[in-house]
């Protein structure tokens, strides 16, 4: 392969980038095992070979827990007068969506011959479920944390460390997500001849993007499969909260195709273009403010899509929080899964084209949906997925008369953060915080 | 590429491999703009090229240095905590007058957000205009260099690409292929640090290298005189040092001094293992003092 050679330039282009977005961004030590990852996803993930996605699909049934329900919500479709459906990923094994990605990870590098797995993690998701899918795999498995985070997300250090992982807290920085993967990339740096490093979204190098993508793209198409059956077509709408952006592709992607636009055609899905899109709403974290303090570079949001611009971060381009500069920013979020100033490359180019709309809501918005649907439904959701019921709250006059929402995770993870936020605030959804015997 | 690159010297394709050719074997110093403050950088600059640097990278500090350890980060920190911004550097560049050529040495968002608009090309503009004769990308493989290496080599620059312990067999020869200035050899895996001795991958890498006709300086780990002594030995035509004189920087007393004086201490070094490449083990030099 030579660089130099234009007709494979393009051609590697089209395979590593979407659109403008993505491509291979990291220290030259670590290009061959993105070569190598990249040989693994084409021959195993694409092609099936040795069977590993029979015997992915197969674990993620008997392990993980596979399919999960999509539940017609039904005090949520009283209230706004229209059918919401819930797309169950609460009930996946470990609490959250992120088993998809990290199983399928896991069980590649063991594939690969790889001896450990190393993982970055923010609300701890990702790294429990690495931890659970290295334990059930026999792999041993270290995970980097911000500091910030292994203090807000106690539970999950401590269910990483039942595990058999080991948690190296990261002090640098603010303590979140951007600290975890400079971390993580760095110990990737030094042992990479050995060490598969497991992304926990769709964020990073090439192939890593459509690698985590592919193993979560199970969400959408369950979900598409579900409400056909259900409710007899397709709906007007999908709604996803987006941080990195793993468990928004995975909903998004299989829906992606069900519009009029010729750039979004999946031959091999033969379908029919439609007239009327699947909207797909991308929900970021509002935070406290959409607005940035330049001086202090710190946004007070983690709205990447809906505030941010180009530049490139952890390997892709792809839209960012950062200063005039090139700096990256701070960014804030009630829910530690989302506050990341980055987000995936393929979300920044369906946004860019208009297939997927950016929206967002504020940290109190996601508070109000996080005790609504417990209230409503007896489903207590992850912080990250209450930005998405937040939005439906909002929004729902424009989200048609069909609408499935994704719950991205279920929230026992963040009872003491909600507690301690609900507490500061006045919530029009929320029971008396009193009552909880604190001590 | 190099080819395009008008020779400063009548000799060679670039100041830079002028630089190292002429100087050989060559010291290539790096330190962190800004840290603590960009009046200092150049206080210190000024000492390493009294005391023998032949090249001197210059880091534009970047918030997310996934390639550096400990010790550049921290210095990375101390100067964005200092303000420092592009156009600052850019301003030490104009001052600075070193005998030894300047190369910026930074993250691939710093050079796409110079400018109104995500491009590289304000970036090298600025860089040639200020004087700097190089750029290296530690976060840009081959893969993505193209837009950057045409601007550089519109503008004269060298666009230097790092050699990995891991970079063998075609991404070698496709790397070798688009060197320009010298080729850095990353002495180990990891990141950029301090260490007590010199990797074995570092004679693998330099034996790897040995049919390619481009100066070949080695970085990663390089601490002491000994360390550049045993490197140029293994056929190195440079060596390169960054988180010890970053060290020094972050705790001595009278940084500027004790800079140049470590500056001469890895010359003398370099210059020594040179040496035993060349003549009987006789008339090797004394041991350095620690």
């Amino acid at each position: 392969m030579s660089t130099s050679d234009p007709e494979r330039n393009r051609e590697r282009d089209s395979e590593a980038t979407f659109g403008d977005y993505g491509g291979q961004y990291v220290p030259e030590a670590l290009m061959p095992a993105l070569q190598e990852l990249e040989e693994a996803y084409e021959r195993y993930v694409l092609e099936n070979e040795d069977g590993f996605m029979d015997e992915f699909r197969e674990r993620m049934r008997d392990f993980g827990g596979r399919p999960t329900p999509l539940q017609r919500a039904d005090r949520l479709s009283e209230r706004y007068d229209r059918e919401i459906y819930l797309k169950r990923e609460d009930l996946v094994h470990g609490g959250a969506h992120k088993l998809n990605n990290a199983l399928g990870q896991v069980l590649l590098a063991k594939y690969m011959g790889k001896e450990r797995i190393i993982a970055e993690t923010g609300a701890g998701q990702h790294g429990t479920a690495t931890a659970m899918a290295a334990a059930h795999l026999d792999m041993p498995c270290e995970i980097y944390m911000g500091r910030t985070d292994v203090n807000r997300q106690r539970p999950n250090v401590y269910r990483m460390r039942m595990n058999g992982a080991e948690v190296n807290p990261v002090e640098a920085g603010s303590g979140t997500l951007k600290e975890a993967i400079n971390e993580t990339m760095r110990d990737w740096a030094t042992t990479v001849e050995n060490t598969h490093y497991v992304i926990g979204s769709v964020v990073g190098p090439h192939p890593f993007p459509k690698l985590v993508r592919d193993f979560q793209a199970v969400i959408g198409r369950e979900a598409r499969e579900q409400i056909r059956e259900k409710a007899g077509r397709l709906p007007d709408s999908v709604v996803a909260c987006a941080g990195g952006g793993s468990n928004t592709m995975g909903t998004f992607h299989e829906f992606v195709p069900d519009c009029a636009d010729p750039r979004f055609a999946n031959e091999s899905s033969g379908r029919s273009p439609r007239d009327d899109d699947v909207a797909l709403y991308a929900v970021e974290a509002g935070g406290s403010s959409l607005e940035i303090d330049a001086e202090e570079g710190l946004a007070p949001n983690s709205a990447t899509l809906s505030t941010g611009t180009d530049g490139v971060l952890h390997g892709a381009m792809t839209k960012l929080l950062q200063s005039e500069e090139g700096q990256i920013m701070e960014s804030h979020s009630v829910s530690a899964g989302l506050d990341y100033a980055g987000v995936g490359p393929e979300l920044s180019y369906l946004a860019e084209t208009g297939r997927v709309t950016p929206v967002s809501v504020d940290d109190e918005a996601a508070l109000n949906g996080f005790h609504r649907l417990s209230r409503l439904e007896g489903i207590i959701p992850a912080l990250e997925s209450s930005h998405a019921l937040g939005y439906v709250e909002e929004a729902h006059d424009e989200l048609g008369d069909l609408v499935v929402v994704n719950v991205s995770g279920r929230g026992d993870k963040d009872l003491e953060t909600v507690l301690e936020e609900t507490e500061k605030r006045d919530l029009e959804a929320a029971p008396e915080v009193e009552v909880f015997d604190r001590d | 590429m190099t080819d395009d690159v008008p020779s400063a010297t009548g000799e060679y394709d670039s100041d830079i491999e002028a630089a190292i050719r002429e100087n050989h074997p060559a010291l290539i110093t790096y330190l962190t703009a800004g840290d603590p403050s960009l009046e200092d950088t150049k206080a210190y600059v000024e000492a390493l090229d009294r005391g023998g640097a032949d090249l001197i990278e210059l880091g534009l500090p970047f918030s997310e240095p996934i390639a550096e350890g400990p010790t550049i980060q921290a210095a990375i920190n101390r100067a964005l905590e200092a303000g420092t911004t592009p156009e600052g550097f850019f301003e030490l560049v104009d001052e600075l007058e070193t005998e030894a050529p300047l190369l910026v040495m930074t993250y691939y968002n710093m050079i796409l957000q110079y400018g109104d608009e995500p491009d590289v090309r304000p970036f090298v503009e600025r860089a040639a205009e200020a004087g700097l004769s190089g750029i290296i990308v530690p976060d840009l493989p081959a893969e993505e260099a193209d837009p950057l290496r045409e601007a550089c080599d519109d503008h004269g620059l060298d666009l230097v690409f790092i050699v990995a312990p891991t970079t063998e067999g075609e991404r070698l020869e496709t790397i070798m292929s688009q060197v320009s200035g010298f080729a850095y050899v990353q002495a180990r895996l990891g990141t950029t640090g301090a260490r007590a001795d010199v990797s074995t991958a570092t004679h693998e890498s330099l034996a790897r290298l040995a049919e390619y006709d481009v100066p070949k300086a080695v970085g990663f780990g390089v601490s002491e005189g000994d360390h550049a002594a045993e490197i140029i030995e293994a056929d190195a035509d440079g060596v390169i040092v960054g988180s010890a004189l970053i060290d020094i920087v972050a705790s001595s007393d009278d940084p500027a001094a004790d800079l140049e004086a470590k500056a001469e201490e890895l010359k003398r070094g370099a210059i020594r293992g040179a040496e035993t490449v060349t003549v009987d083990t006789e008339d090797t030099p004394e041991p350095e003092q620690p």
